[in-house]
């Protein structure tokens, strides 16, 4: 019951609190240039969530198991960076031979998250949190969770700004940080919320 | 020591990586059909969507699979008809252009604008604010999405309406499928009359909507030799397989929303 309540606060904090967009400022160039539509905000979403849970359960071993053993922690950054980009070449090209319905829905945005900063955070964050692999997955999932919440919520919010008549000083980019700091400032409101609910 | 170990692994990541990238590449590639190759070469390639399949990659698949009409691109039309009919070996079809019409001649002193709309201007916008501001419900807005979503830039507004370059037109039906009031059709290219109306309201409400609205008096019904007219809904519409061309219907039309067509003598300056 405990590890299941540890496991819970981590997911929903990883979600709502420590939003690896909207807190931590990670992942910053995806949330601003694949959110002008729904549809492609859902699917790049998506697909960072897979890469993010897929990175970890091959990083958090290597980690562990070859690096620690070799006394090489500190080569962590260069070493995920080489397994995260071709593991996502890898599934692309898995994803492309086996289900090309699902490479069309996904597959598009694989190359643009091979150096995603938020992938890379999320595996090496797992591990400076000392989690175990359990715990690592879950968070991957709530981190990657949490982008599919900051994309698909902007996406829409995005929508709305473009049907409104903007000031010509805040046209364009102005305007879409403007609106992403905002949302960035309510989700600051969820600090703290989530261990309060199982204290 | 510890510099060589760190070297060492490093390269052995790498190395792997590289490896495993090439396996994998081997082991996952997709073989592509070389025909449909060929026919993609052959298609515009400006995915308009036309032809009723997601983009030209989608259509040159088909076609490659065979069973297909080889005289669906539209922007193509008879050139890229006859090189896919070439490449897969079966007779070429005989393509059927078309091009767009706009069917409202609502022009601003025809219709005058019940309303004045300042938001944002689409028409998709003003047709979800009580259908818009002019006293027609059914005709052009004249905000210009369908010159938005032209690929070629045939469409330009004058007095209140769109038209369209019928030289310029590709016939992708783009403007079609967008404009909120559906008052763009698409006929064929050697169209000779076009019902300039979308207006399905009664004669006297029709009229008072629009000075130059169809008010279903079925005057070119009679008119026509070859039955080609009939009115629906209060609308005339003219079956193109069987008009002959006689331009009778519209020297009948009292309120000129059947036109004889072809691109008004627009001043210059009116392209924008």
């Amino acid at each position: 019951m405990e590890e299941i309540k540890t496991l819970l606060v981590i997911l929903l904090s990883c979600v709502f609190v420590d939003n690896y967009v909207l807190c931590r400022f990670l992942g910053i160039c995806p949330f601003l240039g694949v959110s002008k539509k729904l549809n492609q905000a859902t699917g790049m979403g998506v697909s960072v969530t897979l890469v993010m849970l897929l990175a970890t359960a091959v990083t958090w071993p290597i980690q562990y198991f070859v690096l620690n053993t070799l006394g090489l922690g500190y080569l962590q950054n260069i070493v995920f960076i080489l397994v995260i980009a071709t593991l996502v070449q890898i599934l692309e090209m898995f994803l492309k031979r086996l289900s090309p319905a699902l490479y069309e829905g996904l597959g598009v945005y694989l190359p643009l998250i091979t150096t995603n900063c938020a992938v890379l955070g999320v595996t090496i964050n797992n591990i400076l949190d000392g989690y175990g692999f359990l715990e690592s997955m879950v968070s991957s999932l709530g981190c990657g969770l949490g982008f599919l919440l900051a994309m698909v919520l902007f996406s829409g919010l995005r929508s709305r700004i473009n049907e409104r008549i903007v000031p010509a000083p805040f046209r364009g980019l102005g305007v879409t940080l403007i609106a992403a700091s905002f949302i960035s400032l309510a989700f600051m409101g969820f600090a703290g919320i989530v261990e309060k609910i199982f204290a | 020591m510890d510099i060589l170990i760190a070297f060492l692994v490093i390269l052995a990541v790498a190395l792997l990586a590289g490896v495993l990238l090439l396996v994998f590449s081997r082991l996952f590639a997709v073989e592509k059909d070389p025909t449909e190759e060929k026919i993609r070469a052959c298609l515009p390639g400006i995915n308009c969507g036309a032809c009723g399949y997601k983009g030209c990659d989608d259509y040159a698949a088909a076609l490659a699979k065979g069973g297909v009409n080889t005289g669906l691109c539209v922007p193509g039309a008879q050139k890229v008809a006859d090189e896919i009919s070439e490449i897969l070996g079966v007779e070429s079809v005989a393509f059927n252009d078309v091009v767009a019409y706009v069917s409202c001649n609502g022009t601003c002193e025809a219709t005058p604008a019940v309303a004045v709309y300042e938001g944002v201007q689409s028409c998709r916008a003003a047709s979800m604010l009580y259908g818009g501001a002019n006293a027609c419900r059914f005709g052009c807005l004249g905000l210009g999405d369908c010159a938005a979503v032209c690929p070629s830039g045939a469409i330009c507004f004058y007095d209140g309406i769109a038209h369209v370059n019928t030289a310029l037109c590709i016939g992708c039906g783009l403007c079609a499928r967008t404009c909120p009031k559906h008052v763009i059709t698409m006929l064929p290219q050697d169209t000779a009359v076009a019902v300039m109306c979308s207006n399905t309201q009664k004669g006297a409400d029709a009229r008072k909507a629009c000075k130059n609205a169809c008010i279903g008096c079925r005057k070119c019904e009679k008119a026509c030799p070859h039955g080609a007219i009939t009115v629906e809904n209060n609308l005339a519409r003219i079956d193109y397989t069987k008009c002959e061309k006689c331009g009778l219907c519209a020297d009948a039309c009292p309120t000129g929303c059947l036109k004889k067509v072809f691109f008004p003598n627009l001043p210059e300056d009116s392209n924008e």
